[in-house]
């Protein structure tokens, strides 16, 4: 089966039968978006609630809002329509569970979701947050999600 | 400055200070374990954190990532990483060994990892600090263990736009004939480089 993978700060399409995957999401978010006429998917893995801050933005896939502006953009290019468009998200969890750390995971998920609703792209599963690494493989034949991890099972939504 | 751009003598001298840093950490170990530990640096490199990701076995790889925050005029990060298949060995010679059950970490062990990473972050930024006369300190470290690509991928969130590089310096751990081998990544905040470079004399 023909498998995408996709870095960290990274996105990728196709259209169905391949399959998107992330390996080893921990605060980043794993949006995963899919058109189920056309069975064109995207992945986006984001690193970072919005590139407000950033001067010269190097790399759009890093960002919520940049990231998830791009992926609509490349699933459009490969005849995905808009409003036909349905989300999963994964990932946005807080590694180190008692840190002082910034809740970045958290902030991330926040951001995905607000930028997902302005977009009116229903979410039809959010598996983020807990403390724990997650990979994901999106197939967007069906739209099904399944994730991964080391401590906490697996399961398909 | 990015580690990308290092010249040579800036890399030695990143070198040099992991090495003196690792003696101090033997001694520290040695004294705090009443045995005799040695501790050896057989590779310093700079990496992108996407290849650092490939050398410890892809994304998905379960290693124990301790972390800690360094305040003062040079401000960075530190994260102390052991293969699972070092976990055991490690935790042989610091605490004998302990049965690890997939479920994760148990407390004793987490704790010993920690103040490992404690003495070795400790043992680095006193050299630092004996040679560029800068005052550090170091947060609790927090630990995680699980997929390393999600534990890098949070240490590099708080980044942001900066460098996708990291020093690593690998860290041989030796008592008679167990050798155990973990990674310490320093990860120095913007600005932080060019402040270290100018106190030690090595300005590109």
């Amino acid at each position: 089966m023909d498998v995408i993978k996709v870095g960290m700060a990274d996105l990728a399409v196709c259209k169905a039968p391949q399959k998107l995957m992330t390996a080893g999401l921990g605060s980043c978010v794993g949006v995963c978006i899919y058109d189920p006429r056309t069975k064109v998917g995207g992945l986006a893995h984001i690193m970072l609630p919005n590139s407000d801050q950033v001067k010269v933005v190097h790399n759009k896939a890093k960002y919520a809002d940049t990231g998830i502006e791009l992926l609509l953009e490349k699933m459009q290019e490969l005849g995905a329509i808009k409003n036909r468009m349905q989300a999963k998200i994964a990932g946005g969890a807080q590694m180190f569970g008692n840190s002082t750390m910034m809740r970045i995971g958290e902030r991330n998920t926040e951001e995905v979701i607000k930028i997902l609703q302005t977009l009116k792209i229903p979410v039809l599963a959010n598996e983020t947050g807990g403390n724990f690494g997650r990979t994901i493989i999106f197939n967007p034949d069906n739209g099904e999600l399944y994730i991964k991890t080391i401590n906490h099972g697996e399961k398909v939504v | 400055m990015d580690f990308q751009n290092l010249n040579t003598l800036q890399r030695d001298v990143l070198k040099e200070i992991g090495n003196i840093g690792s003696g101090n950490a033997a001694t520290a170990l040695s004294t705090m374990l009443n045995r005799k530990i040695n501790m050896g640096v057989p590779n310093v490199s700079i990496l992108p954190f996407p290849q650092v990701i490939e050398i410890l076995g892809g994304p998905e790889t379960l290693v124990a990532g301790s972390y800690l925050q360094v305040e003062g005029e040079a401000p960075m990060s530190i994260l102390f990483v052991l293969p699972e298949e070092s976990i055991n060995l490690f935790l042989g010679i610091l605490i004998g060994e302990r049965e690890l059950e997939g479920k994760g970490l148990d407390e004793l062990s987490a704790s010993a990892i920690k103040e490992v990473t404690n003495i070795l972050a400790g043992s680095y930024l006193t050299a630092l600090s004996v040679l560029t006369n800068m005052d550090f300190s170091q947060s609790v470290p927090s630990l995680a263990y699980d997929m390393v690509g999600a534990i890098l991928g949070n240490v590099l969130q708080l980044y942001g736009e900066i460098s996708d590089y990291a020093l690593i310096i690998d860290t041989m751990f030796i008592e008679e004939d167990k050798k155990v081998q973990g990674h310490l990544f320093l990860l120095p905040e913007p600005g932080s480089l060019e402040t270290l470079f100018e106190q030690l004399g090595v300005v590109s």
